[in-house]
């Protein structure tokens, strides 16, 4: 993939960058609809939840290695693909749409952000650049190990410490014990991205599968992304981050979280705004189409206003990731902000307009429903954001 | 002056608007040019729509570089147009010109459109077809020549809520040329002369105290033939590109961060913490948001324009303008508590342009209620987005397909 120029130069405070979609990006996109069209349906995804193994993980492993997915914010000297926060944003964009059960935003956003602030994108250590190739080329998965409501700038968890390291560790090894609560895509992963306090506090890397790690699923509000308790108990860990690094390292991974996760509740917001528009043409009462009385209409013309809006500001916070502009933390808040009451307005309104079939289990509208609640409350409300920007914008409070 | 292929292939990139730019500068040193002397210049030059074709003060460029020249010239403190008195024009009927003039009307109007040499108003609404345009009862007749090829028109009929035609030289104006066929067919655009004889203008009052707008007497108005835009009968499609423009006119302006109705509000919250309470921090914040997220909407609206043409989205940007402005301008008259008490001034006036941010928060409130019902109201609005953007059926119609003139009314 092609690096797009806008990477090299940052755009001022204020000014706007391009907020249409490249050539390039349409590509991407036809790509992920191609696949989802043939293997995440509503249909499909619909049974895969009713399974015990909520996530899918072989359209995950074609959505993230066949298309090459998992590594677009991994530089190409990486076996990444070298894009930027616009291509990532695109894909986040179709996984809302399709409601996809793939944790393409714990791990080849939030972690790999994560992973990439703390080790930088020429890692001194072999075992990072070896674990950042594995997680591009869809080998392995990650998650960050932090709760999925917490937001850029809340507060650190505490709740995970470092312990003594057992007999026979290696020299730089250390051990982790401790729980952690309502982690996102966490249970299809391979490594897990811990910050754990310690003197100092630090991010480390975690094998999934090692002795001393335990996950349990959650029963979650939204099953197309079920949450997991993860608790260790002297399990074998690397530091990859320490200190002001670590802390930084998830800060910039819960920003990146929050704005492509605001591109995914576009994309959902669209869909169903899509779904409602062709139900109410085809559904007859009173000897007419429902979509012809004015009162609906006018409902879904205000959906359609929003969903422009929305897609204005999602476009703005990637643009802003993507050109590293100062402006990130204003654009990622307003994003998420408005991003996360529009999702879930759309799928609020794509229930009611259904009518009784909307309310049913076989329907695919609740799996949008629950995703977009769900997903407005992960990585910070929108109140949480609104709050933020006040001290962003110098707006404080009474 | 360059031939048109030769200044399109030159003009393709901000280096070369501001060597443009320089070059009109050197020439005409704005410190010491008049005024009208300098903005004719610069229309000649090119740079005043620099997406306007050449010769017609454009250079066939990407409107986004507009900016650049903008930005330069005011950099040189070059005097500008001010966009604010000659808004119908610009926004209106420029874009309509360009669409439907022949080659003399264009080059006769836009000039002087551009520079505010002459002002131009909208004689569209009248006191019976509002929302319901197409339904209008204006009559133009043929005059002289023969009525199939007649050189000049009579036109007749009240129109209403005219701003600006106090300080207009032209309108825009549509008018029924056929009563015996369904009411889009009928109709015909025309250019007025509003000195022409049988043109009177009254103010009419507005809830504000002053009289941005008019009612529009037409008595026997003449106008020749040349002053029509489209062929006869083809006023509705006419009319569809202004009103198309209008709303991105009224919608899509550029502003700064903070700058527009959400100003007023954001000084006073930091100026006056007394004032501030926990249920208005959280609608400000709201506002906040929403003005900042329709700003950014606005710059993506124009970034697709400037691939192509306005369609039915500037509907959306101005139905979010409208209800923003509405919201902003009600928190502030709130903020200002003891201050959203008074009013600046009930004095009947009749202003230089249209003010939406100018002035008091009363005034502000009270002005941008208006802003969901010029240029289409919002109600009208949401319908042509859930028919033309959304497809979804249309009203049942009971005036399609009867002749005007046997409509109820
Ligand atoms: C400040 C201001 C400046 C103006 N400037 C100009 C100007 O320069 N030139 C000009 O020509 N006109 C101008 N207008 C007129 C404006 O375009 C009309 O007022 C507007 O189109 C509405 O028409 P109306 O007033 O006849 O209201 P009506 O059409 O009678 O509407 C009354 C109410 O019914 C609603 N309604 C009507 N039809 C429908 C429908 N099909 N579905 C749902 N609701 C409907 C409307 O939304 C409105 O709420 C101006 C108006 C204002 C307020």
């Amino acid at each position: 993939m092609e690096r797009p120029a806008a990477m090299t130069q940052p755009t001022p405070r204020g000014e706007i960058p391009d907020l249409l979609y490249s050539e390039a990006e349409n590509d991407l996109r036809q790509a992920v609809k191609a696949l989802f069209a043939e293997r995440c349906r509503p249909a499909d995804v619909l049974a895969r939840i009713e399974t015990g193994e909520t996530y899918d993980l072989p359209l995950w492993h074609a959505l993230a290695a066949d298309l090459g997915c998992a590594g677009l914010l991994v530089p190409e000297s990486l076996g990444g693909a070298g894009a930027s926060y616009r291509e990532a944003a695109v894909v986040a964009e179709e996984t809302g749409r399709s409601a996809a059960p793939v944790p393409y935003l714990g791990s080849a956003v939030v972690a790999t952000a994560a992973l990439l602030a703390a080790v930088g994108a020429e890692p001194a250590s072999d075992d990072d650049s070896k674990l950042l190739a594995s997680l591009a080329d869809g080998a392995q998965t990650a998650a960050l190990a932090i709760a999925f409501e917490s937001w850029p700038g809340s507060e650190l968890p505490g709740s995970v410490r470092v312990v003594a390291p057992s007999a026979g560790d290696q020299a730089g090894g250390a051990r982790l014990t401790g729980t952690a609560a309502r982690i996102a895509d966490a249970l299809p992963a391979d490594v897990l991205l811990v910050p754990a306090d310690g003197v100092p506090y630090g991010l480390y890397v975690v094998d999934a599968h090692a002795h001393g790690v335990t996950r349990s699923p959650v029963v979650s509000l939204d099953s197309t992304r079920q949450l997991c308790d993860l608790t260790l108990d002297a399990a074998p860990a690397r530091r990859v981050a320490a200190g002001d690094a670590a802390t930084a390292a998830v800060a910039a991974a819960l920003s990146a979280g929050a704005a492509m996760l605001a591109a995914e509740q576009l994309g959902l917001a669209e869909r169903c705004l899509e779904m409602t528009v062709a139900y109410v043409k085809e559904r007859r009462q009173f000897a007419r189409q429902v979509g012809s009385f004015q009162a609906i209409k006018h409902r879904l013309a205000d959906l359609y206003v929003s969903v422009a809006q929305a897609r204005a500001v999602a476009r703005y916070a990637a643009g802003c990731l993507a050109d590293d502009s100062p402006d990130v933390p204003v654009a990622v808040a307003m994003a998420k902000a408005y991003c996360g009451d529009a999702a879930v307005k759309a799928a609020e309104e794509c229930v009611q307009l259904h009518g009784g079939i909307g309310f049913t289990w076989e329907h695919p509208a609740h799996l949008y429903l629950k995703r977009a609640k769900s997903g407005s409350v992960a990585f910070g409300t929108p109140d949480r954001h609104r709050a933020a920007l006040a001290g962003l914008v110098n707006l404080p409070g009474a | 002056m360059l031939t048109d292929t030769e200044a399109a292939d030159q003009a393709t990139g901000p280096d070369d608007i501001r060597r443009r730019v320089r070059e009109l500068l050197e020439a005409h040193d704005p410190a010491s040019t008049p005024r009208l002397d300098f903005l004719r210049a610069r229309f000649d030059a090119g740079l005043a729509w620099v997406h306007y074709p050449v010769g017609l003060g454009g250079l066939g460029a990407p409107r986004t570089l507009q900016p650049v020249a903008d930005a330069e010239l005011a950099a040189a403190s070059a005097p500008a147009n001010d966009p604010r008195r000659i808004g119908i024009g610009l926004g209106m009927a420029a874009p309509t010109i360009l669409a439907f003039g022949t080659p003399q009307q264009q080059q006769r109007w836009l000039r002087p459109l551009w520079t505010g040499e002459e002002v131009w108003c909208q004689l569209f609404s009248e006191p019976g077809a509002g929302s319901d345009l197409a339904g209008l009862a204006t009559r133009a007749v043929p005059a002289t020549g023969n009525d199939d090829a007649p050189d000049g028109w009579r036109v007749s009929g009240q129109k209403v809520w005219t701003s600006m035609a106090h300080k207009a030289r032209w309108a825009i104006l549509v008018a029924r040329t056929d009563p015996d066929v369904p009411k889009h067919a009928g109709l015909t655009y025309f250019a007025c002369d509003m000195t022409a004889p049988g043109v009177e203008v009254r103010p009419l009052r507005q809830l504000t105290g002053e009289a941005e707008f008019n009612e529009v007497f037409l008595a026997d108005v003449p106008i020749p033939d040349s002053d029509r835009l489209g062929a006869v009968g083809n006023g509705w499609r006419v009319a569809q590109t202004t009103l198309m423009n209008e709303r991105v006119a009224i919608g899509g302006g550029t502003t700064p961060r903070e700058g527009g109705m959400i100003a007023g509000p954001v000084a006073t919250w930091r100026d006056q913490p007394g004032l501030r309470t926990p249920g208005l921090h959280d609608r400000l914040l709201r506002l906040w948001v929403d003005a900042e997220v329709a700003r950014i909407a606005g710059a993506r609206l124009r970034q697709q324009l400037a691939a192509g043409r306005p369609g039915p989205e500037g509907s959306a940007a101005k139905l979010v303008f409208a209800r923003l402005n509405q919201e902003i301008s009600a928190f502030e008259v709130e903020l200002a508590a003891g201050d959203g008490l008074l009013y600046d001034d009930w004095t009947m006036t009749r202003p230089e342009g249209a003010n939406f941010y100018g002035r008091g928060p009363g005034y502000r409130y009270l002005r941008a209620r208006g802003n969901s019902i010029e240029g289409g109201t919002s109600e009208i609005l949401r319908n042509i987005i859930a028919e033309r953007v959304l497809g979804l059926p249309p009203e049942i119609r009971v005036d399609k397909d009867v002749p005007w003139k046997d409509l109820p009314r």
